[in-house]
C-alpha cells in the first residue's frame, strides 16, 4: 500500500489564497462533464472565479462557456493561480512555464490537485517566489472553509461561535 | 507551515459541526424537520443531483441537522468525513455495500455484538458477501483468514458484551500489509476513550444509539472514514475507482478523494437503500454528544467500582472487565483505553443460568432491557436476548454463554448501584 504524504496547511493560509485569487488557469480541464476537473471548474465558476481551461486537445473550443487555450502563454490577461489537473510526473514543465510567465501574467499561486504531488516542481516554484499547494482541490477547500462542505459530512476543522457568512 | 490548532475532545463535542445559523443567528442547531429543499433554479437542481455542487437536496441523502452530527462525529474520531444513518446496523450495511461486490469476502472478529454476528454471517451471505469469523485475541488469526477476495477486516476494539480488548495496532498492521481497510466499530469505547484511526483503522462505525446519544432516546448510526486509505490498490476496490453506473460514470475516489468513501456511502447507499437518520434523532444525538466526555468519565468511574465490588462478592464466579488487574486484557486496556475500558462488561453468578435469571429479575435500579450506553444502569442475560439467535457454541465464543450477565453501568450514585446488585445477588 502506498502511503500518502500529508500536507497540513493552515486554514488561514488556504483561505488567503482563495480570497486573493480571481483568475484560475486550469491545466487539464476536461470537456467531459463527469471528469473531476469539469466538476471543479463548474463549481468555481459558480463562486465567481474566472476559470480559463488549458488543454491542447480542446484548444479553440469552449468548456463550460470558457475559451480553452493550448498553454498558459496563450491565455490573454492575467492569471492568479495555476491549478494543475495532471499526473504528478507531468507537473514539471507546467510549473516551469508558470515560473517563466510569473511576472508577465502576475501568477502568484501554483495549486496541484488531489493526488498530484511533485516535490521537485514545488521547490522550484517556491524558490521563484510562487506559493504552492499540493494534493488539494480548490473546490473542496472552498467548500470546507466557507461553510459548504459540512453539508457532505466533512470534518472541516472550522470551529467558530461567530455567525458565518455563506459566500455564494 | 504552522499547523492548524487541534481542539480538545470536550470542545469538539460541543462545537464541531454546529456553528451559529448564518440566516437567523440561532446558536443551537435547529431541528430541520423537512424532507426537501427549494432549488435556486433548474441548473442548481441539476448540479446537486449530479454531485457537482454541495448542498441539500432531499433528506434521504442530506439534512442540515444530520450534517451537523456527521461533522461532529467525524471531528471526535479525528476522521475526514462521516455519514449518519438510521442505526448502527445500517452503518455496517452502508460500509460493506460501499466496499463489496457479490463474491467478495471479509474477515471479522467473532467477539461482536450478537446482532452483528447474525447480520454478517446470515443476512450478508444472501447478498453474496462472505464473512469468516476468527478469534480476535490472536491478531495472526486475521492474517491467516485473509483470501484473495478479502476486502476488509472488521473488529470491535473493545468488544461487546464486554471485557475483551483487542491489539488494534497489530491488527491494523495486518490490514495495511494486505492492502485492505480495517473497520473498527467504536460504539463500546466511544472516541473519548479510544480513537481507532489514531492506531491505524481506516473506517470507524458507530451505533450512535448508545453512548454518543447517551440517554437512550434515539436510534442512529455513523460511518467515519479516516481519509488515509489509498483505494487504488491495483484495482482491488472497483466500487471506489471504476466509473459508477449509478452516477453517469462518475469515479468516486478520483472526484472526492479522501472523503470519497462516505460520499459514495451517502449518494449511492443512502440514496438507493434509504436508511436515513431522522433530523429529530440527529438533534437528540447532537445534544447528547455535548456531554459525552463528562458522561464517559462517570461511566468508567462507576464501572470500575462495580467491577471491583462484584469481583469480591461471594455469590459471583468471575468478572470480565479489563479494568481489573487480573484481566488478561488489562495491559491492552492500559495502552488503548488509558482513561478506562468502557462501562459495559460481563460477570458470571455462582449457580449458572438459574442464578443469573434470579439476579436479572431481582434488581430494582438496574433496568432489564436490550441496550447499552444509557444514563441508566442496564442489565441483561445475553444468551436469552441479544445473542439468542446464535448456537450455544457461538454464544460461548462470543462471551455470552448461559451463565453470563451483561451490565451497562450508568451515571447513578455508586452506592445505590452496589446496594441494588448486592440485594439481587443474595
Amino acid at each position: 500500500m502506498t502511503t500518502k504524504p500529508t500536507f497540513d496547511y493552515d486554514n488561514a493560509f488556504i483561505r488567503k489564497i482563495l480570497e486573493e485569487t480571481k483568475n484560475i488557469a486550469m491545466v487539464g480541464a476536461s470537456a467531459k462533464w463527469v471528469r473531476p476537473s469539469n466538476f471543479a471548474m463548474k463549481y468555481l465558476l459558480g463562486k465567481g472565479y474566472r476559470v480559463i481551461p488549458v488543454n491542447p486537445g480542446s484548444a479553440g473550443t469552449e468548456i463550460l462557456g470558457q475559451m480553452t487555450y493550448a498553454s498558459l502563454a496563450d491565455i490573454p490577461g492575467s492569471i492568479d493561480m495555476v491549478d494543475i489537473f495532471q499526473a504528478s510526473e507531468k507537473v514539471g514543465p507546467i510549473v516551469d512555464e508558470a515560473i517563466r510567465l510569473k511576472d508577465e501574467k502576475g501568477i502568484k499561486f501554483v495549486w496541484m490537485q488531489l493526488g498530484v504531488i511533485n516535490e521537485d516542481a514545488a521547490e522550484k516554484a517556491e524558490q521563484a517566489g510562487l506559493t504552492v499547494v499540493m494534493d488539494r482541490c480548490p473546490k473542496i477547500e472552498y467548500g470546507r472553509l466557507f461553510s459548504e462542505l459540512s453539508w457532505a459530512g466533512v470534518n472541516t476543522g472550522v470551529i467558530s461561535s461567530k455567525r458565518p457568512t455563506v459566500r455564494r | 507551515m504552522a499547523k492548524s490548532h487541534k481542539y480538545g475532545p470536550e470542545t469538539l463535542a460541543i462545537h464541531a459541526g454546529a456553528k451559529p445559523d448564518p440566516v437567523t443567528g440561532s446558536r443551537n442547531m435547529p431541528i430541520h424537520q423537512t424532507t426537501s429543499y427549494v432549488f435556486e433554479n433548474v441548473d442548481h437542481a441539476a448540479d446537486l443531483f449530479n454531485l457537482q455542487d454541495f448542498g441539500f437536496l432531499y433528506s434521504r441523502l442530506t439534512n442540515p441537522t444530520v450534517a451537523a452530527l456527521e461533522e461532529r462525529v467525524a471531528a471526535l474520531e479525528n476522521g475526514r468525513a462521516a455519514v449518519c444513518c438510521a442505526s448502527g446496523h445500517a452503518a455496517q450495511f452502508l460500509t460493506f455495500f460501499t466496499l463489496l461486490s457479490p463474491g467478495d469476502h471479509f474477515v471479522a472478529s467473532r467477539n461482536l455484538y450478537g446482532g452483528s454476528l447474525t447480520q454478517f454471517g446470515v443476512s450478508f451471505k444472501r447478498l453474496g458477501w462472505e464473512c469468516t469469523f476468527v478469534d480476535p485475541t490472536n491478531p495472526n488469526n486475521f492474517k491467516e483468514a485473509i483470501k484473495d477476495n478479502s476486502k476488509a477486516l472488521f473488529i470491535e476494539p473493545l468488544a461487546n458484551p464486554g471485557g475483551i480488548v483487542l491489539d488494534l495496532e497489530a491488527i491494523a498492521a495486518i490490514a495495511k500489509n494486505a492492502g485492505i481497510p480495517l473497520i473498527a466499530d467504536n460504539t463500546m469505547a466511544t472516541p473519548f476513550l479510544c480513537q481507532p484511526i489514531e492506531w491505524g483503522a481506516d473506517l470507524v462505525t458507530h451505533s450512535t444509539t448508545k453512548f454518543l446519544s447517551g440517554h437512550g432516546t434515539s436510534m442512529g448510526g455513523a460511518l467515519v472514514e479516516s481519509g488515509n486509505f489509498d483505494w487504488t490498490q491495483g484495482g482491488k476496490f472497483p466500487t471506489m475507482t471504476e466509473p459508477d453506473d449509478a452516477y453517469h460514470g462518475l469515479t468516486f475516489y478520483e472526484t472526492f478523494g479522501d472523503f470519497g468513501f462516505t460520499m459514495k456511502a451517502r449518494t449511492v447507499g443512502l440514496r438507493d437503500f434509504g436508511p436515513a437518520m431522522s433530523p429529530t434523532n440527529a438533534f437528540y444525538t447532537i445534544t447528547g454528544i455535548e456531554t459525552l466526555p463528562l458522561r464517559m468519565e462517570r461511566h468508567i468511574a462507576n464501572a470500575q467500582k462495580v467491577a471491583e465490588f462484584l469481583d469480591d462478592h461471594p455469590a459471583v464466579a468471575w468478572v470480565s472487565y479489563a479494568g481489573l488487574k487480573e484481566s488478561p486484557y488489562h495491559d491492552l486496556a492500559q495502552k488503548y483505553l488509558p482513561k478506562g475500558p468502557g462501562s459495559v462488561f460481563t460477570f458470571g453468578v455462582k449457580g449458572g443460568f438459574e442464578a443469573g435469571v434470579k439476579v436479572v429479575e431481582s434488581v430494582n435500579l438496574f433496568s432489564h432491557l436490550a441496550n447499552i450506553g444509557d444514563t441508566r444502569s442496564l442489565i441483561i442475560h445475553p444468551a436469552s436476548t441479544t445473542h439468542r439467535q446464535l448456537t450455544e457454541e457461538q454464544q460461548i465464543t462470543a462471551g455470552a454463554g448461559p451463565d453470563v450477565i451483561r451490565l451497562s453501568i450508568g451515571l447513578e450514585t455508586i452506592d445505590d448501584l452496589l446496594r441494588d446488585l448486592d440485594q439481587a445477588l443474595r
